[in-house]
């Protein structure tokens, strides 16, 4: 295990984490404010990133595309709210699970019927190759596009949630939303709101996201459960818990495929180390958070005070 | 009223298959038997689930657990179903244990993620299993034996075995809801706080719930496994957790027939929008059959928004009003 790779793996894994922290950061809201579980938030990543792949297509432009299709994932967000999810706020979880393990079903087909099971989306070609990064260690510029978005993405998500009066509202419904009512925030406009917002960092997540994993139908479900897991690390309703859980979370999962199988091979038969390794590693993250849920059970950020 | 309803429903499941039979459609027994199967599993989940008030996200950790035991006993050479299927309860009664044991310190929505936690973990160690054909899956080269003169190669043999097994999980769960057990149970699910505070020991008899359920889940997976003579990573999903709490939630929370009804509905919508043209549908979109699961979707939702306590509510509520 030279530096090198373990510098390379390490920004592997920021840049995971940062597209990860986009996830969770909109569905940490929706949870921590409204108090709703939305299995549907991975159909978001999707549908972003289909309309990224179309637009892509259409404008011929891998920036004006994804510039557009973050609007238009905004669009779709705030209408599904509005006509669905803002129905279900006042239900318990168990009505909100049915219900938004139903709207995976319909934009999985939805996105079927409208686009077929998949699109192609690549990097931009002046980004394809390599750049030298320190000397003798090429990295991915496409991967480093990802990364400095990722972290603008974010300062700006600090800087409107802490700076700015909406966030302020937004945290004081997160907080406690009783008495963000009681002070007179329009709560539902709000909702629609930070809806549309997350789905508009959905979009950024689908579209940057698919030229490297792929942009199918039911890309949203496995990558939905992992911004779970980070809410629930970093503490339902904190955007700086959302972070800090996906950045832990983004790193462990990458260094563990990275390395889980060579340390493994240290103490064990080569045969076993390489079956048990991939699989430790997968592992690995929800280790780290049934650890974090034991210990505290809040989360490391808790946001209710 | 209510026993006289059970033996009709048993009544029209006995014969069943010989109806389907005489009408030289015995594909309908299997399908049958995959319902059954799904109706065990669901209400296994719906006794943590619906009594219990504990919304574990994970159940499909426990079925899968079973259909593996089972599996491997019979590829290992051991195909007695006397043995596979017992153990296949052991094995997930047991991981029903350790999960349970750790999961029911946390209350309300962490509960429901740190049982989906632990499934992820049992589904990621399925795939690593390349002894037992890993990511690919098993498959196995025959259903477990039963001895008595019974061959669960016949599907109408497996049907009725199916059928007594469930018959007697939902007898055996009415008479213990019934029971001092199901009451605690219930009543914890109403108002844990209340129940600790008279001085019950809360943990302990969820945990017992919890693994009783684990357990009959490992027996559906062990069937599912003989069913399909075939395994994969697949049934451990997250999503096939979501989908045995939404059989349980179609059919009825708490309900003693909830797990049965939305196996039912649910498996049986997906056959009708699948395998089925309906000219009316066919008439408003002509490929609608490729795209069956978007009905599913709005059916499920149409649930949710319309008849939030399932089906089984929607009758309890009329047989109320007449009474």
């Amino acid at each position: 295990m030279s530096a090198i790779l373990i510098l390379e793996q390490s920004l592997n894994g920021l840049q995971f984490g940062l597209m990860l922290f986009l996830l969770a950061a909109g569905l940490t809201l929706v949870f921590g404010i409204m108090d709703m579980i939305n299995l549907a938030h991975g159909s978001l990543y999707m549908i972003g990133a289909f309309l990224a792949a179309t637009l892509v297509q259409a404008t011929g432009s891998f920036t004006l595309g994804v510039l557009l299709a973050i609007p238009a994932a905004a669009v779709v967000g705030m209408l599904l709210e509005v006509s669905i999810l803002r129905r279900l706020y006042a239900r318990d979880h168990l009505s909100q699970v049915l219900a938004t393990f139903a709207l995976i079903l319909i934009l999985n087909e939805a996105v079927r019927m409208i686009w077929g099971s998949d699109m192609p989306l690549s990097a931009p070609e002046a980004l394809a190759g390599p750049v030298q990064l320190l000397p003798g260690m090429p990295y991915s510029a496409y991967r480093l596009l990802i990364i400095g978005v990722g972290i603008a993405v974010a300062v700006l998500l600090y800087f409107v949630v802490a700076k700015t009066r909406i966030g302020m509202l937004v945290r004081a419904g997160a907080s406690n939303r009783e008495m963000a009512l009681a002070m007179g925030v329009d709560i539902n406009k709000l909702f629609t709101l930070v809806f549309g917002f997350g789905a508009a960092l959905c979009a950024i997540a689908g579209a940057l996201l698919g030229p490297i994993f792929a942009v199918q139908v039911g890309m949203g479900e496995n990558i939905l459960i992992l911004a779970f897991v980070v809410i629930v690390i970093g503490g339902i309703g904190s955007i700086r818990g959302a972070l800090v859980g996906s950045i832990l979370v983004g790193m462990v999962d990458t260094m563990g495929r990275a390395f889980m199988p060579a340390i493994l091979r240290e103490f064990l038969t080569p045969a076993f180390a390489s079956a048990t390794g991939p699989a430790l590693a997968s592992i690995l993250i929800y280790i780290v958070m049934a650890g974090v849920l034991f210990w505290r059970p809040q989360g490391l950020f808790p946001a209710r005070g | 009223m209510h026993r006289a309803l059970a033996a009709v429903l048993l009544l029209i499941a006995i014969t069943f298959p010989l109806v389907m039979q005489s009408l030289d459609q015995v594909y309908y027994v299997t399908m049958a038997s995959r319902i059954l199967i799904y109706a065990l599993a669901a209400t296994s989940l719906n006794l943590v689930l619906g009594f219990g008030g504990m919304i574990s996200f994970g159940h499909a950790a426990f079925v899968g657990a079973g259909a593996y035991t089972a599996s491997v006993m019979i590829v290992e050479g051991l195909p007695s179903a006397w043995i596979g299927w017992p153990l296949a309860m052991a094995v997930s009664g047991l991981l029903a244990l350790v999960i349970g044991a750790i999961s029911l310190r946390t209350r309300g929505v962490y509960f429901i993620m740190i049982t989906l936690a632990f499934a992820q973990m049992i589904y990621y160690l399925t795939i690593s299993m390349k002894a037992y054909g890993g990511d690919e899956g098993l498959t196995l080269t025959q259903r477990a034996s039963l001895g008595f003169g019974l061959d669960l190669k016949d599907d109408i043999t497996f049907y009725y075995v199916v059928l007594a097994i469930l018959s007697v999980v939902i007898y055996l769960i009415a008479r213990l809801v019934d029971a001092r057990f199901g009451r605690v149970i219930q009543a914890i699910g109403e108002n844990e706080t209340r129940m600790e505070a008279i001085g019950y020991p809360v943990y302990r008899f969820k945990l017992f719930c919890f693994v009783i359920a684990g357990a009959l889940g490992g027996l559906a997976g062990a069937l599912l496994a003989n069913q399909n003579s075939y395994v994969n990573p697949g049934i451990l999903h997250w999503t096939e957790s979501g989908k045995l709490m939404i059989m349980v939630i179609l059919g009825g929370v708490g309900h003693l027939y909830g797990g049965l009804i939305g196996a039912i509905g649910l498996l049986g919508l997906e056959e009708l929008l699948a395998n089925h043209k309906i000219a009316w549908l066919a008439a408003l979109y002509p490929n609608y059959q490729q795209h069956s699961l978007l009905g599913v979707g709005v059916a499920m939702l149409a649930v949710v928004l319309y008849a939030p306590q399932g089906i089984a509510g929607l009758f309890s509520r009329k047989a109320n009003k007449r009474g």
